[in-house]
């Protein structure tokens, strides 16, 4: 099976201030594959993760270093010239905590849609149908698509916060502990979301959680204190890591 | 035994403190009340003379003239509308700035200009009375060169300056509670700076928004000095800006500062005045109250 990359990071060193949290990281992410990224609280893994959509834009002081080239047309997206903006229509993100807008599930979905100036109900309208399909949540919805979102359970917002993402087409996924604030039924449903999710979408996935690495994931990537220690396939890192110390945090012992 | 004897001395602590907290809660309840039953009371000796049919509807105001008329509609419209005049400016205005604040400005300078904003709410209103007589209506008056020199226009615009701080500071607190992840769940959908604060950080700050709103409608109606400095001192029953009126609040220091002697029709006057904007303020703070709770937003 062929594969290609959808995006590579090369070199990359990041500071926030004067602080490097990551140091020189090279990882190559595969087209329609599940990237899982782990390691122990503070590695890195969510300033890395933020670095594809340049969500440190938003805070003064940070500051990247390197190249990620951003496939099929091979631009650099960290290149000052290169609009946030629209780097972030092509990107989407689910974060730790679900964070509905404050508005109806309907116009979560639609945000997307709104904010790029689509104003056409009938487009909006079947738009948010497919999202929230898709996303596995239109048969609970579907009778109060215009209540408030904040009125859902906290898996249904999570699974909200996928469908407002899937709505605007993305060609990248990130997600950042996606189920670290939810109960194992809501985990499962949201862990099979993403097999179906890879099937259009390339994604990558931060988790604190072994199980769900191997299980999602085509790819992992190990994180130890601002650094990349070992990048292999899932099922090569899980039953046969090549670096000490991605062994001992996989098998529990430290981390 | 030690500590059996420190636990009870702490719970008598508590229970007075209990006590402490509780009476003082229900002095300022206690004198909410008697306030109200005194405004009672002086009105109702009014309302065996005059009429409430008259007291709604007649069109003019002249209770110490010797041809009487006890119409409370002249004093509510220069009310309403030198409020209305003051709102246009400071609701806009405070929103606009709270949103630059809040969203825009860096941390330095949000942090200089709040204190600085606030500051002109310390400034005694009659300075701001003064401020709109000596001022503000000449100033108009370059443009308007028939506004007289007693107006509604002015007095207005001077009550809605005074007013900005309360709106804008109150709405920046509301707009910076709005926790981050909000925002950036609005940028990572690729919105714009203003997308975000329009869309996703005022509706989820709306309560305090509205609040901030309230307050600054509870303050124009109760404000007195610059309206009795500025405004003129006739009872108008007018829509036009550019003419002098009054308003209840004026018309009670008037004749708080005359000296009518008690029990007459004139001083009771007073207290219906009082009444009426009691009754004005308090409708507005239910209609606000059940707003705020209506699009209360929990984080
Ligand atoms: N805004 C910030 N300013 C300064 N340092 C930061 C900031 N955010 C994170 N860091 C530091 O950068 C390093 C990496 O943090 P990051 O949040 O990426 O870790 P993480 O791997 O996602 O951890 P966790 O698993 O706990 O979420 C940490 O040492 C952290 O203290
Ligand atoms: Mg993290």
């Amino acid at each position: 099976m062929v594969t290609t990359f959808k995006a590579q990071v090369q070199n990359l060193h990041f500071y926030y201030g004067t602080v490097e949290a990551l140091k020189n990281i090279s990882i190559s992410i595969q087209e329609k594959k599940v990237t899982a990224m782990i390691g122990p609280s503070g590695c890195g893994k969510t300033t890395l993760l933020r670095c594809f959509n340049r969500m440190h834009d938003l805070y003064p002081g940070n500051r990247y270093e390197g190249e990620i080239t951003l496939y099929p047309e091979g631009k650099n997206i960290l290149d000052p010239k290169v609009d946030p903006i629209e780097l972030r229509m092509r990107i989407g993100m689910v974060f730790q905590k679900p964070n509905p807008f404050p508005k109806s599930i309907y116009e979560n979905v639609a945000y997307g849609l709104r904010v790029r100036g689509i104003t056409q109900k009938s487009i909006i309208g079947e738009k948010v149908e497919e999202s929230l399909r898709y996303a596995a949540l239109w048969d609970e919805v579907k009778d109060r698509l215009y209540h408030l979102a904040s009125n859902l359970s906290g898996g249904q917002q999570q699974r909200l916060c996928i469908a407002r993402t899937l709505a605007i087409d993305p060609e990248i996924i990130l997600f950042d502990e996606p189920t670290s604030a939810l109960d194992p039924t809501a985990t499962q449903k949201i862990e099979e979301l993403m097999e179906t999710l890879k099937e259009k979408y390339t994604i990558i996935t931060v988790t604190h959680n072994m199980q769900q690495a191997a299980r999602v994931s085509d790819y992992t990537a190990f994180f130890y204190l601002g650094e990349l220690i070992e990048f292999d396939k899932t099922e090569n890192i899980f039953t046969n890591p090549k670096v000490k110390k991605t062994e001992e945090y996989i098998t529990g012992r430290f981390g | 035994m030690k500590t059996s004897y420190y636990r009870r001395i702490e719970r008598f602590k508590d229970t007075c403190i209990r006590g402490i907290l509780f009476s003082s809660a229900l002095c300022s309840i206690l004198i909410t009340a008697a306030i109200v039953f005194v405004l009672f009371y002086e009105s109702i000796p009014f309302f065996k003379s005059v009429s409430f049919k008259q007291f709604l509807f007649d069109k003019q105001w002249t209770p110490l003239f010797s041809d009487a008329h006890y119409g409370i509609l002249p004093l509510i419209c220069g009310t309403f509308l030198t409020t209305l005049i003051a709102l246009i400016l400071a609701i806009p205005l405070g929103t606009i700035m709270a949103i630059y604040l809040s969203e825009y400005a860096s941390h330095k300078f949000r942090e200089t200009l709040k204190p600085l904003l606030e500051l002109l709410s310390a400034v005694p209103t009659v300075i701001y009375g003064y401020f709109a007589l000596l001022f503000v209506t000449p100033l108009l008056q370059t443009i308007l060169p028939s506004l007289s020199g007693f107006n509604v226009l002015g007095a207005g615009l001077t009550m809605g300056i005074m007013i900005i701080p309360y709106v804008s500071s109150l709405s920046e607190d509301a707009m910076h509670a709005v926790p981050m992840p909000l925002r950036e769940g609005s940028y990572a959908m690729g919105a714009t700076h203003f997308q975000t604060a329009i869309r996703v950080v005022i509706p989820a700050a709306f309560s305090g928004i509205t609040s901030s709103y309230i307050l600054a409608i509870s303050r124009a109606i109760g404000e007195t000095m610059v309206v009795a400095i500025a405004a003129g001192m006739q009872p108008n029953l007018t829509l036009n800006p550019l003419e002098p009126a009054q308003t209840l609040t004026a018309y009670i220091v008037q004749v708080s500062l005359g000296d009518l002697p008690h029990g007459t029709l004139g001083y009771q006057t007073i207290f219906v005045c009082g009444l009426t904007l009691f009754f004005i303020t308090l409708c507005f703070n239910i209609v606000g109250h059940s707003l705020r709770k209506k699009f209360r937003e929990v984080y």
